[in-house]
Parts: C-alpha cells; structure tokens; sequence
C-alpha cells in the first residue's frame, strides 16, 4: 500500500505537494480498481551506488520505439506513451482498468550523470536505466601529504 | 532465555481456515482490460517483472486464475535511496461463463503483460432454445 518510500525528489522543499501526494495515495486505497490510475505514471524505484545510479520504472506493454529518455545534468526524464487495445467493430471492454496515454516524468538524480554512458534495457514491461555519475562530478579524495 | 509471553503466545485460526501462500511475499492484484469479441473474450493483464515461465493460468470449474511470481532484481552493491513500486507476487481470479472452451485458451505474455485469449464454443454460440405454445 505505500510501500517503503524513503523520500521523493523535491519533496520535503514543497509540503502542498506531499500532502497531495498524501490524498491521492488514500484515494488509491480506498478507490478500487476501478478508478483512473491516479498515481504518477510510470512508478520508479532508484538505488545509488557509488559510481552510478540505478532506476527502474514499471511500464508494462510498451512500445520501446515511442519511450525517451533525456538526460540533462541531473535531471532524468523518462516519456512516452503506451495504447489503448484497438477495438474492432462489434467488440465491446468489459472491464478496461489498464491505464494508457501519455506519461512523461521527470526525476532529480542525487548527482550529475554522463549522459552518453547510460545504458536503458526493457525487460519483462521494466525499464532499467544505469546512470554513470559523472567524473567531473565525483567525489576527489585529496592526500594529505607531509612535509 | 526465553520471554513467557512469546512462549505461549498463540495466533487463533480464523473459522474457516484460510489458506495462506507458502512464499511470504506481497501479492498484488494485476489490473486488466477484458474485452468481449464476437467469439472469444480476450483478457490483458498488467504484470511487470513476470515472464512466461512465471505466470500460472489455471482453470477450476468456472474460475479462472492467474498468477505470476516474480524474482526482483537486486542492484548489488547499492542501497535503495527512493522506492515507489513495491515488488512481489500476482494473483487474480475471474468466474467465466460456461461458454468458454476449457481446452482452447492461449496465452501469451509480452513484454510484462499476459493476454489471454478465451475461445468461446461454437455450440454456444447457436445454442437458442425455441419458445413453443401448448
């Protein structure tokens, strides 16, 4: 139900937006299946290392070729789209609780990533990128010489 | 040592006994689209992390039951830093109508989503009982 979040991006500078989280996340619960998918599309999760960052999104049935993913500095965005089951004539949804249409995220990484070293695999409707933390921006151990 | 209290302490059985899964895990109810067609009722189910070797499609009477278990991927040596999506087990059953050919479903799963296919019977389809006067 709500899972071990840890924290969210940007969360603790905005307290409106935690507490819309709050009441979206009781509308989830108490809700049912049958309401629209109200939570932020697609979920992530991210572990950090100490060379990269590791962020998997679930996105099941999606079209590899309609995903992008940008990154710029810090910044990680994932979008794309994923569609409905075309109906033919005479076809009827007995139950559609699916969620499809466009999604675009954007998350903050806990560092500056190279952009040109991230690799993204899609596996079994997850999406898995690793994020290199970039040279300029890991940590530089000084020695401490003497004299 | 041992605490008297842990000791003897006794979950009571709920009346009926309800039966629990061997594998301590979170199961999730997959969301799906049923879409009816002229002779068969296609079924899609959202199942990220499952495969066709982990998802089960079984039929008992007229329920139909699907499941999926899923091994998560670990990041070795990094810790987890910000989770929205808890990982674990499927599970979900719908009654069918006796309609359904029993012996023609397929299934497939994509790319994390199941699609089962329900070939309804040809008799079924022509199967009209004639109202007569007396």
């Amino acid at each position: 139900m709500f899972g071990p979040v840890l924290w969210r991006f940007g969360g603790a500078r905005d307290p409106l937006r935690e507490i819309q989280r709050l009441q979206r996340e009781m509308n989830q619960i108490f809700s049912g299946l049958d309401q629209p998918l109200s939570q932020e599309v697609p979920p992530v999760n991210a572990w950090v290392g100490e060379g990269d960052v590791i962020v998997t999104a679930e996105l099941p049935g999606m079209d590899t070729g309609n995903t992008d993913i940008s990154v710029v500095g810090d910044t990680l965005t994932i979008s794309g789209s994923r569609k409905a089951e075309a109906l033919k004539e005479g076809e009827s949804y007995h139950r559609q609780e699916r969620s499809h249409g466009q999604f675009k995220r954007t998350l903050q990484l806990p560092f500056r990533v190279e952009a040109d070293k991230v690799e993204a695999t899609y596996e079994k409707g997850i999406l898995r990128l690793t994020l290199p933390r970039a040279e300029a921006d890991k940590p530089r151990k000084i020695s401490v010489r003497s004299e | 040592m041992m605490e008297d209290n842990v000791t003897y302490r006794r979950d009571p059985a709920r009346s009926p006994v309800e039966t629990e899964r061997t594998r301590n895990r979170r199961v999730y109810v997959p969301k799906a689209d049923i879409i009816e067609t002229g002779n068969s009722m296609v079924l899609y189910a959202d199942m990220p992390g499952a495969d066709e070797k982990s998802v089960d499609v079984t039929i008992e009477k007229n329920i139909l039951t699907i499941s999926a278990m899923v091994t998560p991927r670990e990041a070795e040596g990094r810790s987890m830093f910000y989770a929205e999506y808890d990982i674990g087990d499927y599970e979900r059953a719908f009654t069918i109508s006796d309609e359904v050919d029993r012996d023609r479903i397929d299934a497939v799963v994509k790319n994390g989503v199941l699609k089962l296919t329900l070939h309804k019977m040809p008799q079924a389809e022509a199967r009209k009982i004639t109202v007569r006067t007396e």
